[in-house]
């Protein structure tokens, strides 16, 4: 009908996108100076230029580039990865509700974890390189399992069979897990909980090139998906209708958000408010076309966690706040009062 | 989906789907047969234990009780108890998780979701931590204050919008806000090293309920089952959607409060007399969906025997399993009704 209008509505919207987009960007980056800032060592912003061109005292070179960055990068991934593949799964299942630990991604790298700390005698002896691996190795396995367990055949699957199976099974986890909890020793229990509270302990550059190759594919990829999500987004028939493969696309985009949820786990633990508010927060700053709310959702993912490790490092120093938990006690009361404030 | 099948339309009335309809003869069996089963269920478990007692003695002790006899004193003071605490909490959370997922319209709704199990956690936290030599009647009394603040903050957020409160919107607001206080939790937990202990309380457990505590519950719970009855035919209307029943004249806002007020009453109990044994509550009301229909007035009762059975049947189990140790509840339920609700996701078609 009115087309003019239409457009112009459209083209209102992509500037004001990417307004958005701009902003968040720049506070990721002010973020990222506060954060290399934070820690028992103080670095001046001017020390901080000199370390960075490689004219810093060797105290400075190693705590800058071995200890911080390394953890810093890995919190922007991480955050960026978990808000996208929470995106990817509230789009697939059309349910508000759904978040990458509703695939019993960090239900099975919990129990993975929790089980490889108890086989071993003490936690001191227990290797703590082998925990990402372990856990990655639990998570793809759960979404596997859930995956096979969800699939008919003659009809695939069904996003609410696959979200109510996925539901079961991280509750069956979560109860093995519980039943582990009380016979383990207090001590390996602390560890065990602190992980599960999502601290992010992979903190070298080892960690940061096992997470790299996952985001830098799959974060693409699902951008560049958009506009099938978009088409998904109205509902399985009317998808059908318009010629999209409905179940492969589904699978595509699940099996990518799995990949992303699953790395971020195994360098983090278990955190887990990102993958359910990021993307609420992007649809409500940007709209709800794919396009605009992926990259959205990632870069406000990253400035959620980047913030939470910054403060979790200060608050208590030197000893830590799982980031997690940090995430929680800040993303939780902003969304709640954007919830309160917005009409629905 | 497509809610026009509801009315079921003679025509098409060999394609339309089962699950569509309203079972009464199936929701009538299941009362009946249900209820057969919980007396029997109750009568075990009783009977059962670190110390077998014949069911003839559980008759006598029962109605004619005898100070004196030390099987008598078992019987009464701890076992009773015991599984009437079970009955009360497996039909609470169901009821419960009923009403939710009638409301919300969603299939992953449960008591857990109002800020209910986590406002109680956190107050046991803040508890275990700061005042570790608390008696278990407070214990009880904070956690139900908790699930109540809890809930009267998830649905305050959820009122002060613009627009009012949507199904929608509460689930939200109670996502995120269990989400905060089960990291305030969690943090409390690592710093003080009580995490343990919180878990095992957190796990349920049916060991140690009192009469009294049963005293101060039973009522309420009683009141808020008749109130889910009279709410019933109403919240079959809101599980249409929010513009259907409003457009068959229902005054929704004054349901879903009503209803909102039942779940906390139910739930708030129940959590703290066996802490949170969230899954009842998720997976009763699908069960009981498919076998009744979509009928609340018997989803409603059905879920409520169902799931007082589910807990006494885990119950005994957790005493079996490794005696005298006892496995948490919650755990068991767990596995008992994953494999179950496994099936079910596997056969249901349709959403809420």
């Amino acid at each position: 009908m009115q087309r003019t209008t239409v457009t112009s509505f459209e083209d209102a919207r992509r500037r004001h996108g990417l307004i958005v987009l701009t902003v968040l960007a720049v506070l990721i980056i002010v973020m990222f100076i506060v954060s290399v800032n934070t820690g028992y060592i103080r670095l001046t912003p001017l020390q901080l230029l000199d370390t960075m061109l490689g004219k810093g005292t060797d105290k400075q070179e190693l705590i800058l580039f071995q200890f911080r960055l390394p953890r810093i990068v890995i919190s922007i991934l991480i955050g960026a990865a978990l808000a996208v593949s929470g995106a990817v799964m509230q789009g697939v299942f059309r349910n508000d509700l759904a978040d990458p630990g509703i695939l019993g991604i960090n239900a099975g790298a919990g129990l993975m974890v929790m089980l490889l700390v108890s086989f071993y005698p003490s936690t001191s002896a227990a290797p703590v390189y082998l925990l990402p691996v372990v856990a990655f190795v639990g998570a793809a396995c759960t979404a596997a399992l859930i995956y096979s367990l969800a699939y008919k055949r003659h009809q695939g699957i069904a996003p609410i069979r696959l979200l109510l199976t996925g539901v079961a099974v991280a509750a069956g986890m979560s109860a093995a897990m519980i039943v582990l909890t009380l016979r383990l020793d207090p001590d390996k229990y602390q560890f065990v909980a602190t992980w599960l509270a999502g601290s992010i302990w992979g903190t070298s550059w080892k960690f940061v090139f096992s997470l790299l190759p996952w985001i830098v594919i799959l974060l693409p990829y699902v951008i560049y998906k958009a506009r099938v999500m978009n088409v998904l987004n109205l509902g399985e028939q009317t998808a059908t209708g318009l010629g999209a493969a409905v179940g492969k696309e589904q699978f595509r985009l699940l099996a990518a958000a799995v990949g992303l949820a699953a790395s971020s786990v195994a360098v983090s633990g278990g955190i887990g408010f990102v993958g359910l508010v990021g993307p609420h927060l992007a649809r409500r700053l940007v709209g709800p076309k794919h396009q605009l709310m992926l990259p959205a959702s990632a870069l406000l993912g990253a400035l959620l966690v980047i913030t939470a490790d910054t403060i979790g490092r200060r608050i208590l120093q030197p000893s830590e706040i799982p980031t997690g938990i940090v995430v929680a006690v800040i993303g939780a009361p902003y969304f709640l009062y954007l919830l309160a404030k917005t009409k629905s | 989906m497509n809610y026009q099948a509801v009315s079921g339309s003679g025509r098409n009335q060999k394609t339309e789907p089962l699950k569509l309809r309203s079972r009464p003869w199936a929701a009538t069996l299941i009362l009946i047969g249900g209820l057969i089963l919980l007396a029997l269920g109750i009568a075990v478990s009783v009977s059962f234990g670190a110390a077998d007692i014949k069911l003839s003695v559980v008759w006598t002790a029962i109605f004619h009780f005898n100070p004196d006899i030390t099987e008598h004193q078992i019987i009464r003071e701890l076992r009773l108890p015991r599984v009437l605490g079970g009955v009360m909490v497996g039909a609470s959370f169901a009821v419960a998780g009923a009403i939710m997922q009638g409301m919300t319209r969603n299939p992953l709704a449960d008591s857990g979701l109002m800020g209910i199990n986590s406002g109680a956690g956190f107050a046991l936290a803040v508890c275990f931590a700061f005042f570790p030599n608390l008696s278990f009647m407070y214990l009880i009394l904070y956690s139900f204050i908790g699930a109540g603040a809890g809930a009267g903050i998830v649905y305050g957020i959820g009122s002060l919008a613009k627009g009012g409160l949507t199904p929608a919107r509460l689930v939200l607001a109670g996502a995120a806000f269990s989400a905060l206080l089960s990291a305030l939790s969690e943090g409390i937990a690592l710093y003080y090293k009580i995490g343990q202990d919180l878990a095992f309380w957190y796990a349920g457990g049916l060991a140690g309920t009192k009469w009294f505590q049963l005293q101060v519950m039973s009522p309420w719970v009683i009141a808020a089952i008749i109130g889910a009855m009279v709410l019933s035919r109403s919240i079959t209307m809101l599980s249409l959607g929010e513009d259907i029943a409003k457009g068959l004249g229902q005054r929704t806002g004054l349901v879903k409060l009503a209803g909102a007020m039942i779940v906390l009453i139910l739930a708030g109990a129940s959590v703290a007399v066996v802490g949170a044994v969230g899954f009842v509550g998720l997976i009763i009301p699908h069960l009981t969906r498919y076998l009744v229909g979509v009928d609340y007035r018997w989803i409603i009762p059905c879920s409520g025997v169902l799931g007082a059975l589910l807990v006494v049947g885990a119950d005994l189990t957790a005493r079996m399993i490794n005696p005298p140790h006892e496995t948490p509840v919650g755990a068991i339920i767990a596995l008992i009704g994953v494999p179950f609700f496994l099936y079910l996701a596997r056969k249901e078609r349709r959403e809420l």
